[in-house]
């Protein structure tokens, strides 16, 4: 049997403006315009889309006639590019687009953003949101191995530098910063400072995947799918979150390590491992999150994430270059989902060679992922230039 | 340095479902409950139809003795509503019988809270249109 993806092609992406505020918009507007900057970015026209990926794609299916056709609701991320691309691979459809935004949601600031705060039944009358979900994690590993708030804040000022030259970026130009400004700055959630977390903006994203023997028709270079794989525990931000969490079929995979079956899953299908990644376009809602992926996905031991983020590897020009346009700390953090898509975004531009900021040179393979730890499930997506 | 106190504020309360209803009529009556199973005597947290171990549904209601330590710990400066006082400390407890509570410390300073710590439930009347009584925890001397 061949890949499971061979016959898969990301050819168009598609970032709209991203802000603190789109006045003028709402999620649906800047969605739609996510979708057809994705579509003219992959030399299509809005016709030759026949499968959609979520609810704000439904709206684009409506508007722009071409139903019937393929639709999914999966809005969140990797699981929804994964979900693309076996539909292609199925047969069930050729073009399909994925697209999301939101703005609009959270303009009200006294509260934390609505989606670090689902209504739960165990959690919420503690003040639980999610800088404190992560915050509980991150305290665990700290007793056990020793890790620093140093570290983390290395990571934090690596992030919001690559963001600080990115013209993209929502905070571009608002550094650079240094690991001391980032402790200096007011504390959120122990160990968690401000610039240890992620922004809250606005803004639209897209992608479309097209059948593989279909690139000629294409405008960009097409990126492929190596291999991918999503790990969960339940659902988030609803039980609390500990480190030790496992489960029946896999006792060695504890909640703290969520993500290692995914990127096993995912190595095995590219046929590659840790060192072969040129780009690590890690998802980043908090410091410490870039530090437990770093061992989940076996790039280096247990324990030893806080010594090898300060090894000199995360930084532009390094081994293994984290989260190239700022991620969610000073690109963008756009709602619920929005910024889920963006690591692959980041991934496949990186691939064409075409970042107006931290390109990474002949960049063959970026591994992208979504979610953490503190919300109980990790996504891992392996991107490269060779049709597998 | 602050005295760590529940929130007396409008803060989010449960609403109480069917499966989850034995565990807050026990706090109304001063008790902290959890479930066991009766075939292979795991415990199970939060409130739930199969036993986290062997997914039997043979569940039943046990007193907990309401000590536990802690297991892991953050503390609060920005407010997840307005509604809440900071600093506060939520914290994960790990039983004695075996399970793990998320809650908040309360009754001694926001700094001397650390792992390991003994820790023993108290219940604090919140009110709301379901008598909800939440379980917090506080230092044991």
């Amino acid at each position: 049997m061949g890949h499971p993806f061979r016959d898969v092609a990301i050819v168009g992406v598609y970032n709209t403006k991203q802000a603190r505020v789109l006045e003028g918009h709402d999620s649906q507007s800047i969605a739609l315009e996510a979708a057809l900057g994705a579509i003219a970015d992959a030399g299509l026209e809005p016709r030759d889309i026949d499968g959609v990926v979520g609810g704000i794609a439904s709206n684009f299916l409506y508007q722009s006639r071409i139903g019937p056709a393929w639709r999914s609701m999966s809005p969140l991320g990797i699981p929804a590019v994964i979900e693309g691309a076996m539909a292609i691979a199925c047969g069930l459809a050729n073009n399909v687009l994925i697209a999301t935004g939101e703005a609009g949601s959270y303009r009200q600031h006294a509260s934390t953003a609505p989606w670090t705060r689902p209504t739960n039944e165990f959690v919420a009358a503690y003040g639980m949101f999610t800088a404190a979900e992560f915050a509980l994690m991150a305290r665990r590993h700290m007793h056990m191995y020793g890790t620093t708030p140093e570290s983390m804040a290395h990571v934090a000022a690596t992030i919001r530098n690559n963001g600080h030259v990115n013209p993209d970026a929502v905070y571009f130009g608002r550094g650079p910063f240094t690991a001391a400004d980032v402790l200096e700055s007011r504390m959120v959630a122990d160990p968690f400072h401000l610039l240890d977390c992620a922004m809250t903006s606005e803004g639209g994203t897209a992608l479309v995947l097209t059948r593989a023997d279909r690139t000629e028709d294409t405008a960009k270079m097409p990126v492929y799918l190596l291999g991918g794989g999503t790990d969960h525990y339940g659902p988030s931000y609803q039980h609390p979150p500990v480190w030790d969490l496992g489960g029946v079929r896999r006792p060695d995979l504890i909640a703290g390590h969520v993500g290692r079956r995914a990127a096993e899953e995912a190595f095995a299908g590219a046929g590659l491992g840790p060192s072969d990644v040129d780009v690590c376009e890690f998802y980043d809602p908090f410091s410490f999150e870039l530090i437990r992926q770093f061992e989940a996905f076996g790039f280096c031991a247990e324990g030893e994430g806080g010594d090898y983020v300060m090894s000199g590897v995360i930084e532009p020009g390094g081994r293994h270059p984290i989260t190239t346009d700022g991620g969610t700390m000073s690109f963008s953090h756009g709602g619920a989902s929005v910024q889920l898509f963006q690591r692959v975004i980041r991934g496949v531009q990186q691939l064409r060679g075409e970042c107006i900021s931290s390109q990474v040179h002949d960049a063959e393979v970026a591994m992208c992922t979504g979610g953490g730890s503190g919300a109980l499930f990790t996504d891992v997506l392996l991107l490269g230039k060779e049709r597998p | 340095m602050s005295l760590l106190s529940p929130q007396s504020g409008e803060i989010p309360l449960p609403q109480p479902g069917p499966i989850s209803e034995p565990y807050w009529q026990g706090c109304r009556d001063g008790v902290l409950r959890f479930q066991r199973c009766l075939d292979c005597r795991a415990a199970t947290h939060t409130p739930a139809l199969l036993c986290a171990a062997c997914s039997s549904r043979s569940l039943e209601w046990v007193e907990s003795s309401g000590n536990g330590e802690i297991y892991s710990w953050t503390r609060v400066w920005r407010p997840v509503t307005p509604a809440f006082v900071t600093p506060y400390v939520p914290i994960i407890v790990a039983m004695e019988e075996g399970w793990f509570i998320l809650s908040n410390l309360v009754g001694c300073e926001d700094d001397a809270v650390a792992i390991g710590q003994a820790v023993k439930v108290v219940f604090h009347n919140s009110g709301g249109a379901d008598d909800i009584v939440l379980p917090y925890f506080q230092l044991v001397p």
